[in-house]
């Protein structure tokens, strides 16, 4: 063998992923040529699926922009959501099922805060109790990453990952448990206005027709970008970014170095928790603040399916796509099987991207030893 | 003092192997069977409709859900939604032939449960631990949805829910399902269903097909490398509990329920008690899954009506809430202090009794 | 004792033709050749990183070399899977002992007969009839290896609380179950004592003698492989550098400066 030649260029080889997307392609000419011929026409089942939800698109832009926004802004809380796994997975190896009822729960601390705080302490409503009520859940929230630590990691250390799991849905049970008893049961009111986000909403032109944004939605957007970029700061340019990193790759290479593991679990169950807050101040704005918020966290799995348990653009990245394509799904696809498939289009959407790329679209390959 | 197994020579390998090899334990099991179908004559009826039917119903879930979790390592949080098929599966199948005994439609409503189960687990063909676990997530808010959506499945009924028919046991005029059932008839028939399902399930996992479950569970390169096809095992390990879960949603509705809002009662939450019932009660074993089922359905009932009879105040809505927290702080506990569950308390019983009355 | 000239004369049961495996850029195997003759001992040998568990991941089918050829018993198998392999009669141990923790010895040499058991579903569930009569005749095949490896007392313990001496020697009973024609063993006495490490060779030797298994080995301890081995094959960074005797390779010069390293 001889190590002087020149490697060859790569020749071109179809694999899976270019056959799939070929496949793509001949199915999309084929259903144009099959309505131009007229040979599927309005009405028919075919026609309603493969072609209709896109003439519409077509048709209607200023309605496919005012989707797709909305996919956006969803998508953008689902981002948070899988950002606070992400976080927990890569510095403790746990999948922290429990990060949709920290949202909840988070949100609900402070608004119950703020309840307590106006209604039984005689505070005056406002800014200044607000303020007072969000550093209260901010509390509320490291005293959670602590006792977490205390009472579930530190005992679990080193176990297998699908015991930590159960750790955690058994902890997501008594977080619904324990917040529903301190702070009552019923759907709560966030205080947006109080915190001095904005309301109310602004109507384009555009298009040839209208399309409405929420300034609060843009004000989520905002901040989420604010907080992604010094997250990533953080992790990066810190000391503790450093030590984090350290042991998201080896806890036991770690350890030897005089990294405090239980230190930086508080910290990143810290972080995830305020990630949670800020979460759930979004969402709680845009509907009540209930457990029922439960079954939208959980949408946060699918996003991290497609971007891999580890990946922080992953999981923004998943956020989008899941957010973008369940409400372009439900629009325009939705009512062809009665509505309602929200609920399971994005655990479709990530098995489909799973039987092409198991590790997800930002995972690393999987090399299996023995 | 009673419970040695000092003399008790195996000469065989088929009594070595026997499910109760010991004495005693033929003889216990023997005493705790004839309790059983003694206890609807002897038990209020408050107690058999609030924990005994349900319980038993679940069991069988249970013991499905431990067969893929407990036994193959494979977890699951759709086990509900599989549970909701077995209970319209036998729905459709009764109304459309009402002249076939129920008893056999809820057994075969397990082989659809078991087809759906099969194909929702086709994934683990290729992706495995958490990533599976997301993906069961996609079969029970699949099924959910048609559950409600589909109206065909609860045969266009305003309700929107499964209304149970009268229907008796073979060959008699005695009624199993519907209103006129007494509660004595359907104990005993769930007590029949859960005593046959545990047997036949035991079998298997202490032959060939359950040794490949849990060498695919502790470690499946090697199992693969010994022979084991892993989506093989993988599959019948889908479909076997699949099968139980159908079963069980069917006897649940049927014969427990008497026809409520099926719809919602195959939720997520359920999916999610489910998994506490086998992690508490033991991953890989049997026995665990009885205690874990009996213990999921009794403790909200002993918190609600127990609390207030010992003069603890407390109000419904409180009960529910303590038993939220309960579940999952005993769940982290258990998992902390004792992986086994329950069952491994029952086997340290055992072990004590065995010395029993010196401490070693 | 056969003699190497036996050996040589004897029917190749496994080759090994310019196999090369590569896993992104990092290339273990390169172009290696070889081959197994019924009934002998054949050593693998080479320094860390060399290549050699993945050199038997690739005969077992886990791994799918990008280039070259795998013949068993006469037959090319271009793309065979771990299962394929082991119903022809390949068996393996691992470096790292890979037993089933949960379950017993009993269960895990039992779980090595999956292949030869084949009662279906049904009397499965009843346990009863063809099922039962099937696992009694495995029973007494696998109590047989259970005498054969001096293991009865700890018959029905979990093999997670064993030491590691034992667990060995159950994983070695477990390959034994699946009474293979070929069986490859990573390291056998990796971390063992010395008294361990006799026990095992003993046992090896008496595979060989009682069932005509042939085996292929990797190990470390050179004073086992010597004493062991008909035949010795050498890998370095992924190039096969000597093949030959003990006697022969011992002797060899490359081999010598793979392992001391070699001033350049």
């Amino acid at each position: 063998m001889s190590d002087a030649t020149l490697p060859a260029a790569p020749a071109f080889k179809m694999t899976p992923g270019r056959w799939t997307l070929l496949g793509f392609v001949a199915f999309a000419l084929l259903i144009v040529a099959l309505v131009s011929t007229g040979t599927i026409r309005r009405g028919d089942f075919l026609y309603n699926v493969f072609a209709d939800p896109f003439v519409s698109m077509v048709d209607l832009p200023d309605l496919l922009v005012q989707t797709l926004w909305e996919g956006l802004v969803a998508g953008v809380l689902y981002a948070l959501i899988a950002l606070g796994f992400v976080l927990i997975f890569k510095a403790s190896g746990v999948f922290n099922f429990a990060q949709g009822i920290m949202v909840v729960f988070a949100a609900l601390s402070l608004v119950g805060i703020y309840e307590i705080l106006t209604l039984r302490l005689g505070f005056p409503p406002g800014f200044v109790a607000a303020i007072l009520s969000l550093f209260g859940a901010i509390g509320v929230m490291f005293v959670l990453a602590v006792v977490v630590e205390r009472v579930v990691l530190r005992p679990l250390v080193n176990q297998h990952e699908i015991i930590m799991l159960m750790a955690t849905v058994g902890l997501t049970y008594f977080l619904i448990g324990f917040g529903e008893y301190v702070f009552g049961g019923n759907p709560k009111v966030m205080i947006t206005s109080q915190l001095g986000l904005p309301t109310g909403s602004s109507t384009f032109n555009i298009l040839g027709g209208r399309v409405s944004i929420q300034h609060l939605d843009v004000a989520a957007a905002v901040i989420a970008t604010i907080m992604i970029a010094a997250l990533a700061f953080f992790f990066q340019y810190t000391r503790i970014g450093r030590a984090l990193r350290a042991v998201a790759d080896s806890h036991k290479a770690a350890l030897s170095v005089g990294i405090s593991l239980n230190q930086i679990w508080v910290i990143v169950w810290f972080t995830a928790g305020i990630v949670a807050l800020v979460t759930g101040i979004m969402w709680g704005a845009r509907s009540d603040v209930s457990f029922a918020l439960e079954i939208i966290a959980l949408k946060a799995l699918p996003v991290l399916i497609i971007g891999g348990f580890t990946s922080i653009p992953g999981a923004i990245i998943g956020g989008l796509i899941i957010g973008v394509g369940e409400k372009i799904g439900e629009f325009y696809w939705g009512p062809l099987f009665g509505g309602g498939i929200e609920s399971w289009l994005a655990y479709i959407i990530a098995l489909g991207v799973l039987m092409f790329r198991p590790q997800g679209l930002f995972g690393e390959k999987i090399i299996e030893r023995i | 003092m009673f419970y040695r197994e000092a003399g008790q020579f195996k000469t065989s390998y088929e009594t070595d192997h026997a499910t109760f090899p010991i004495r005693q334990d033929q003889i216990g099991i023997a005493l705790i069977l004839i309790a059983a179908v003694a206890l609807p004559f002897v038990s209020s009826s408050f107690a058999m409709q609030t924990v005994m039917l349900p319980s038993l119903a679940l069991v069988v879930a249970v013991i499905g859900l431990n067969i893929l979790t407990g036994y193959t390592g494979l977890i699951s949080l759709g086990s509900a939604g599989f549970m909701g098929v077995g209970a319209y599966a036998c729905y459709k199948l009764t109304t459309l032939f009402p002249e076939v005994n129920i008893l056999v439609w809820i057994l075969c409503s397990g082989f659809f449960s078991a087809a759906i189960g099969v194909f929702f687990g086709l994934p683990s063909l290729r992706i495995k631990g958490l990533y599976l676990a997301v993906a069961t997530l996609a079969a029970q808010f699949f099924l959910q949805w048609a559950f409600v959506r589909i109206p065909w499945l609860y045969n266009y009924n305003p309700s929107g829910a499964i209304e149970v028919p009268l229907r008796y046991l073979p060959f008699t005029e005695i009624a199993i399902t519907g209103p006129t059932a007494s509660l004595e008839v359907k104990y005993l028939v769930l007590l029949a269903f859960v005593v046959v399902l545990t047997w036949v399930g035991s079998n298997l996992m202490r032959g060939r097909i359950g040794r490949s479950f849990m060498a695919v569970r502790d470690m499946d390169i090697a199992a693969q490398l010994m022979g084991i096809r892993l989506l093989d095992a993988k599959l019948m390990a889908f479909a076997i509990s699949s099968f139980y879960c159908g079963v069980s949603g069917a006897l649940f509705v049927f014969i427990y329920l008497g026809g409520a809002e099926a719809g919602t009662e195959f939720s997520i939450r359920l999916s999610f008690l489910m998994l506490f019932a086998v992690i508490i009660g033991g991953l890989g074993s049997m026995i665990g899954s009885f205690l874990g089922a009996f213990f999921i359905v009794a403790l909200p009932t002993i918190l609600k009506f127990g609390a207030p009879a010992i003069g603890i105040a407390i109000t419904g809505a409180t009960a529910e809430k303590i038993v939220f927290m309960t579940i999952g702080a005993l769940t982290i506990y258990l998992l902390i202090v004792e992986p086994h569950g329950l069952a491994r308390l029952w086997q340290i019983a055992k072990q004590k009794l065995r010395a029993w009355p010196f401490p070693y | 004792m056969q003699s190497y000239a036996d050996i040589a004369k004897g029917d190749v049961l496994l080759s090994v033709k310019d196999v090369s495996l590569s896993f992104g850029g990092v290339k273990a195997i390169q172009g290696v050749s070889f081959d197994i003759r019924k009934g002998e001992v054949r050593a693998i040998i080479g320094p860390n990183g060399a290549g050699k568990t993945s050199m038997l991941n690739v005969i077992n089918g886990f791994y799918h070399p990008q280039a070259g050829e795998i013949m068993f018993k006469g037959i090319r198998r271009p793309k065979m899977k771990p299962y394929e392999a082991a119903s022809g009669g390949i068996a393996r141990t691992f470096q790292n002992v890979a037993l089933f923790k949960g379950m017993t010895t009993l269960d895990n040499i039992m779980a090595g007969r999956s292949l030869k058991m084949n009662v279906g579903l049904f009397w499965q569930m009843l346990r009863f009839g063809p099922a039962e009569r099937e696992e009694v005749i495995h029973r007494r095949r696998v109590e047989e290896i259970i005498d054969f490896l001096e293991i009865q007392a700890i018959r029905k313990t979990p093999v997670g609380k064993l030491p590691y001496g034992l667990q060995k020697r159950v994983e070695l009973g477990r390959a034994l179950a699946m009474e293979p024609e070929l069986l490859l063993l990573d390291e056998p006495m990796a971390g063992m004592n010395l008294e361990e490490k006799e026990d095992m060779c003993r046992f090896i030797l008496d595979v060989r003698e009682q069932f005509g298994t042939t085996i292929a080995l990797i190990e470390h301890d050179m004073g086992v492989v010597m004493d062991l081995s008909d035949r010795v094959v050498v890998l370095d960074y992924g190039r096969k550098i000597a093949d030959g005797v003990p006697d022969v390779v011992k002797a060899d010069k490359t081999v010598i400066d793979a392992y001391l390293g070699v001033a350049h």
